[in-house]
């Protein structure tokens, strides 16, 4: 078979040099009760300095999983990372000691969950959540870790900060705990920050002055950022590149304007196909017939072939491999069919 | 001073062609307080304070707003599951407010109701077929065989396949789940149906899916649709006319193309530019009117215009005078004092 697979892309692209993380061959599964749920197959990716990285995804699509499993955040046992690398600064990830893994999680790499509301320590004020990390790692004393605590809450936009910092959780509205998470998440200047779906539980005009107080920070700050969603209007207007995940699997991976404007994965395609759009007249939504995949079974074949349009006899019983359609090799799809030429990829 | 957010009956309103089939005219509800031992009233939450609209004959009306605005409060009271504090809500001339539940209960066939969590809302010990059955039975709806016949031609109605109707609520997906609900919303030929956020809790390739079967029944059954949703997107794809909430009053109502192309509202053109379009060409060229501060509690509303804490044109005169709820255009309404 030709064409640039993605491992062999990524070792003569001249862009991975800079990659702060480096993630090949992500594998998480669930041992339950109804049977082994192959929530991340075969998942690698990487993420540039700097660089803003959207992944977009339905429900169980394993976006989360992906990245909790990457900090062993996932509750292990009933999940277990069966296989897979993830180089960060030289220490692979998945196998440091778990005291390593702790001064990196919330040091280097910080965390923005989706509901603040159960993330956030209901009887500690919100001062004392935030100096707790910058005390833990950098050493600062109780009097320094509170000045960078208000300076912190003042960078995320909260008003009077010096007061809020006494406030506890409950007394905060919903995005003004959002942008307490924000500030935790930045505390120890982290390379990396990864959001899961940090927007989703708010109101969408509380969304924009999350978005836009994210998109001041990034100008600020030169932080790599992963920004789990499903929501495709969010990353459009704040990444750089963006992943689609299908049934644990990335699909489709394209720098921003390209993905939007030559999806080529049908997923995609038929996402995109499916959502209406605000500033547009309705015609018709054409939907994605179907139900997402059950996880349940080993994955065999494309898990997106059952509900796609392009699917032939190939796709059920050969996984498709992520492999670049453009010349660059910046634009990958994992998928046998070319939908602009009308025939199989070779 | 919500007297003068009395709307005149809107029969000026749009090309008047539509005949009314359901009038609400200065509907409140509010929720006390209560406070103490004794459980002292201390206060109100004006979850819903004095709207006035008509929902027409085949039509959508799209009902947007943020949490907390009062817009699914407002679809309980008009099927009069809560009991309005004030007001009137007429179907087909018929008014409701005051009715008791025997009284309601001749009625109810006419109107439903789709609920937004397709979990909570279906019995998990009961069958597809008992949980549509259920409405049949209590309005005599035929015998036995009969009913039977009539469950499976609507689960086929709906996109589920008649081997489902012995199935329990678990074993389907949230969109089937979804689709078993409309199935018993409709399962009464009713007139009006409103959907409270029906799609809110699906997966975006499943929205498409539900929105274009409830799209196909309006057409082939004949529904009025009061479409209660935070997704301003999907409004504009399916509402005829769309009416905007904040903090339990209506800022604006105009017909869709309207209210999308040229918002008069300043809440409405904030809300509008706030969605996140899924295009970067779009997204990263335009600039976005990013509203300050939260949305106040209804328990205890700014004065004047509620909007005014967070307006960025608003005056003196806002703080201290509620806006008058008046047309600016043929069928365009907006409660503003700077339009």
């Amino acid at each position: 078979m030709r064409g640039f697979w993605v491992n062999d892309a990524l070792e003569e692209s001249p862009l991975s040099a800079d990659a702060v993380l480096d993630v090949s061959g992500l594998t998480t599964r669930f041992s339950t009760p109804d049977g082994v749920v192959h929530a991340v197959n075969d998942v690698s990716f990487e993420l540039r300095a700097g660089e803003f990285l959207g992944v977009v995804g339905e429900s169980g699509s394993g976006k989360s999983v992906t990245m909790m499993s990457l900090l062993k955040l996932i509750p292990m046992p009933p999940g277990h990372i069966d296989a897979g690398v993830a180089d960060f600064g030289g220490d692979d990830l998945l196998s440091i000691d778990a005291a390593a893994l702790r001064t990196i999680r919330g040091g280097q790499i910080g965390f923005i969950f989706q509901d603040p509301m159960t993330s956030l320590n209901p009887v500690l004020t919100v001062g004392k959540q935030l100096c707790e990390p910058v005390m833990l790692h950098t050493g600062a004393d109780r009097k320094g870790a509170k000045a960078r605590a208000i300076e912190l809450l003042d960078l995320v936009g909260i008003p009077d900060a010096a007061q809020r910092f006494k406030n506890y959780p409950h007394e905060l509205s919903g995005g003004m705990r959002q942008r307490v998470m924000i500030a935790m998440a930045l505390a120890c200047e982290p390379k990396v920050i990864i959001a899961d779906e940090p927007t989703t539980a708010l109101d969408v005009t509380i969304q924009a002055q999350i978005i836009d107080l994210v998109k001041d920070l990034r100008e600020k700050l030169n932080t790599a950022v992963i920004w789990i969603t499903h929501d495709l209007g969010v990353v459009a207007g704040l990444a750089d590149r963006v992943i689609v995940m299908y049934g644990g699997r990335i699909v489709e991976q394209s720098p921003v304007a390209e993905l939007y404007a030559r999806p080529e994965h049908p997923y995609t395609q038929g996402l995109l196909n499916s959502v209406p759009r605000i500033d547009q007249k309705g015609g018709e939504l054409t939907s994605i017939p179907g139900q997402p995949p059950s996880l349940l079974s080993e994955p065999t074949g494309c898990s997106f072939a059952p509900r796609c349009p392009y699917a032939f006899d190939r796709c059920l019983i050969e996984t498709p491999r992520l492999a670049a359609v453009d010349a660059a090799g910046e634009h990958l799809s994992a998928c046998f069919w070319d939908t602009a030429q009308g025939r199989e990829r070779t | 001073m919500t007297e003068t957010m009395n709307a005149p009956t809107q029969a000026s309103d749009g090309a008047s062609s539509g005949v009314p089939i359901l009038e609400v005219t200065d509907l409140k509800k509010h929720f006390p307080i209560m406070k103490g031992l004794v459980r002292r009233k201390v206060g109100d939450v004006r979850a819903v304070d004095g709207i006035s609209f008509q929902i027409r004959k085949g039509e959508t009306l799209g009902l947007v707003g943020e949490s907390g605005c009062g817009k699914s409060t407002t679809g309980r009271v008009i099927l009069q599951l809560d009991r309005a504090t004030e007001g009137s809500v007429k179907y087909e001339g018929e008014e409701l407010v005051g009715k008791s539940t025997s009284q309601m209960r001749g009625l109810r066939p006419n109107m439903q109701m789709v609920f937004q969590d397709p979990h909570a809302s279906l019995n998990p010990r009961m069958t597809v077929a008992s949980i549509i059955e259920e409405p049949l039975i209590e309005h005599r709806f035929g015998d036995r065989a009969e009913r039977l016949a009539w469950i499976e031609e609507l689960l086929g109605l709906v996109g589920l396949s008649p081997t489902h109707a012995n199935r329990y609520p678990h074993e389907f997906s949230g969109g089937q789940r979804q689709r078993i609900g409309i199935a018993r919303a409709i399962a009464l030929n009713p007139d009006f149906v409103v959907c409270d956020e029906p799609i809110a809790a699906l997966d975006v390739s499943i929205q498409a899916q539900v929105v274009n079967l409830l799209e196909r029944l309006q057409d082939e059954l004949n529904l009025t649709y009061l479409f209660i949703s935070h997704d301003l997107s999907m409004v504009r794809h399916l509402a005829d006319r769309v009416a905007v909430m904040y903090l339990g009053r209506m800022v604006e109502l105009a017909p869709v193309d309207a209210l999308y192309e040229s918002p008069q509202h300043p809440y409405t053109q904030a809300l509008h530019s706030a969605v996140p379009v899924p295009n970067p060409v779009v997204e990263f060229g335009r600039e976005r009117i990013i509203l300050k501060g939260d949305i106040p509690s209804p328990a205890n509303p700014p004065s004047g215009c509620s909007f005014h804490t967070r307006c960025p044109i608003a005056t003196a005169e806002c703080a201290e005078r509620v806006p008058e709820w008046r047309e600016t255009n043929p069928g365009h309404w907006v409660a503003c004092h700077l339009v």
